[in-house]
């Protein structure tokens, strides 16, 4: 794939109505939805945060953006070009290469029976064939030392049970850095790690866009780490976007129900909270969920309209958006799905 | 001390490897307190989940208890066969691990893993006593009883947890060793198996030993706090005095390793390195490597644990302000 340039408005990818389910239990099937609807751009330079809990769908759409699953139905674009037309293995190769996935277990993600090398050099010959021994090797050691695992040649002399779970989860990082992306798809890349260890790897991610220049979308259930990072937060609820915009605005004053749950959540020394505040924190609904609000089982301020009508994304006023009958009613009748500016 | 449930002196673990033994656990002493809940943080590898495990008498090869002791209602646990052993566990006190799934048997229901256990301590309990106080632990910790003769992989992960709580909770025991039980959860899910714990704890008074990587997690929950690093306790108080007055440059490290969700955004450090090798610690303060506060003589002189009086805390900083407690 050429370098076409990103669209003019600045998106680097671009979801529209991404929708993926799952048909679910045999003969009288069931389907679970699994992401519903989501619209969302990421731009150049950018990391913007996928918030939810287990269930939320999360993980799947960051599938869907790395073209490991297809999705049901919606596009997604990158530089203004569908990827569901890219068909030939050259093309969907430098897809992957410019849009790299990292995953959260780094402990199941590296091969056990090969050096870092080995995996770093292998990832380099199909990424960059342009490159000889020597040029792979130089850029091997380049991005090790960006993720700050030197001296790079020991560590690659290394086996990934030699190696502490950050550092390799850097691995991670380095092996999705030398395949010179613009955008890279961190699924919980901390939330297996030592909390000791996990802003080692969040200022990593932070470094990686102001001297890559590398776009990142970072998904996690811990919202504070989101906003440790973060330019932009998109808070999920069993497939839907629920709630989105600039992160300290999503942050200070959400107006979603679920948003504010999440935030409740956060253990945190400095904040004093109510000990009886107890949400039973069962997972999303999403196998055959019907029309309506699917937060609105667990919701304190649920309405009979909730159960009735799916909310859309309305802007709140304050400058993000909202997708709940109650705090950020939609006006028009008929909404105009503004999508994720 | 008369109240206290617990009493751990001086113990020590050692794992075997082909060098030297790794010490994991190296002379922790403590007193738990009739219904305290005290947690201990660290990093993955500084002993924290051997030590819960010594207390439990649940230690296998190569990891070896090679002194001290711990005192159990006055009762040395470290003399107790096998069989003394079995008739305590759940009865007396009970331990909750990590991963709910792999603790939890998936091929048997949750109400006969229940009956298993109950059974194990008195064979003539009848099925519907059995029964009742299944279906009374489940509804203590937040689950519909009709989930009892669910299979585990039927439950959500949260689900799980609670009910290995409920299974530990069947007994009444006065005191219960939880290894991590969050660890798997997502915040949310987290969030409410702690008030659940706190709740349940303060109605039936039992003790726990709650262990950790998450110091955040514990800062609203726990009554004491000890801090352990390659095997050692480095700091040892209440909870809300180490979270707002930290003596120790680890325990400060690691308060100022987790992000806030209020305040500045402010550009955070963690703690650089990782931790040592268990079997060839670093001389001195097993800590001075990572230490920003560390001078010469850290390297050479292994602080003791000094007593200020509200804590302990093992850093030569404050050798002249405490007496060594060892």
């Amino acid at each position: 794939m050429a370098e076409p340039t990103a669209t003019s408005d600045g998106a680097l990818l671009e979801a529209r109505q991404l929708t993926r389910h799952f048909r679910i239990g045999g003969l009288r099937g069931h389907t679970l939805h699994a992401v519903d609807d989501v619209d969302l751009r990421i731009a150049e330079r950018e990391i913007v945060a996928v918030v939810g809990e287990s269930g939320s769908g999360k993980s799947t759409l960051a599938r869907l953006l790395a073209m490991a699953y297809r999705p049901t139905s919606g596009e997604i674009l990158y530089r203004g070009r569908p990827v569901g037309a890219l068909k030939s293995r050259k093309d969907l190769l430098a897809y992957r290469g410019q849009v790299p996935m990292v995953f959260q277990d780094p402990f199941s993600s590296l091969n056990p029976s090969h050096t870092i090398g080995y995996g770093m050099l292998r990832g380099l010959k199909l990424h960059q064939p342009q490159l000889d021994r020597a040029g792979r090797e130089a850029e091997a050691d380049r991005v090790l030392e960006i993720v700050g695992l030197v001296p790079p040649r020991r560590v690659m002399a290394r086996y990934p049970f030699e190696l502490s779970g950050g550092q390799r989860q850097r691995v991670g990082f380095a092996y999705a850095l030398s395949y010179r992306p613009r955008l890279i798809l961190a699924d919980e890349p901390v939330s297996m790690l030592d909390v000791s260890i996990r802003i080692g790897l969040l200022n990593v991610m932070a470094r990686l866009r102001e001297d890559e220049g590398v776009s990142i979308l970072y998904i996690t259930h811990d919202i504070a780490s989101a906003r440790y990072v973060s330019d932009r937060v998109i808070v999920m609820y069993a497939g839907h976007v629920v709630e989105h915009g600039p992160t300290e605005k999503v942050l200070h004053e959400s107006v979603h129900p679920y948003t504010k749950l999440l935030l409740s959540a956060v253990p945190d020394p400095r904040a004093k909270v109510a000990i009886s505040s107890a949400d039973l924190g069962e997972p999303p609904r999403v196998i055959d969920p019907g029309e309506g609000c699917r937060f609105r089982f667990r919701c304190p301020l649920a309405q009979p309209v909730c159960g009735e009508v799916t909310p859309r994304l309305t802007a709140t006023g304050l400058g993000h958006e909202a997708a709940c009958h109650v705090t950020a009613p939609d006006r028009a009748t008929t909404s105009t799905g503004s999508g994720l500016e | 001390m008369a109240d206290a449930v617990l009493e751990v002196r001086d113990l020590c673990v050692d794992y075997a490897t082909r060098s030297a033994p790794a010490k994991a656990v190296e002379r922790v002493s403590f007193d738990l307190h009739r219904g305290e809940f005290m947690a201990i943080v660290g990093e993955s590898g500084c002993g924290k989940s051997t030590l819960l495990f010594a207390i439990a008498r649940l230690l296998s090869p190569p990891a070896e208890l090679t002194g001290g002791d711990v005192r159990f209602n006055g009762t040395s646990m470290v003399q107790l066969g096998e069989k003394q052993l079995r008739a305590l566990r759940w009865r007396d006190f009970s331990v909750v691990m990590q991963s709910a799934m792999n603790a939890l048997n998936p091929v048997k229901s949750i109400a006969a893993q229940y009956r298993d256990a109950m059974r194990a301590h008195d064979k003539h309990l009848s099925k519907a006593a059995i029964e009742e106080r299944s279906r009374e632990v489940l509804l203590l910790v937040g689950i519909d009883p009709v989930h009892l003769h669910s299979y585990p992989h039927q439950l959500s992960g949260g689900m799980r947890q609670r009910a290995m709580i409920a299974m530990a909770l069947l007994f009444s025991p006065e005191l219960i060793l939880m290894d991590e039980p969050t660890s798997a959860l997502d915040v949310v899910a987290q969030r409410s198996l702690m008030t659940k714990v706190k709740e349940l704890q303060e109605r039936l008074g039992f003790a726990i030993i709650f262990v950790t990587h998450d110091m955040s997690l514990v800062s609203n929950f726990s009554d004491r706090l000890a801090v352990m690093y390659a095997g050692q306790v480095s700091e040892i108080g209440p909870t809300e005095l180490l979270f707002s007055d930290p003596k120790h440059p680890y325990t400060k490290g690691l308060l100022d390793a987790f992000p806030s969700i209020y305040g500045e955004r402010v550009e955070l450090v963690g703690i650089p390195g990782s931790p040592p090798d268990l079997s060839d610690p670093p001389g001195g303060c097993h800590f001075h490597p990572r230490c920003g506060e560390a001078s010469e003589r850290c390297a050479s002189t292994a602080p003791g644990l000094y007593d200020l009086g509200d804590r302990q805390v093992r850093c030569l900083l404050y050798a002249d302000e405490g007496t060594d407690r060892g």
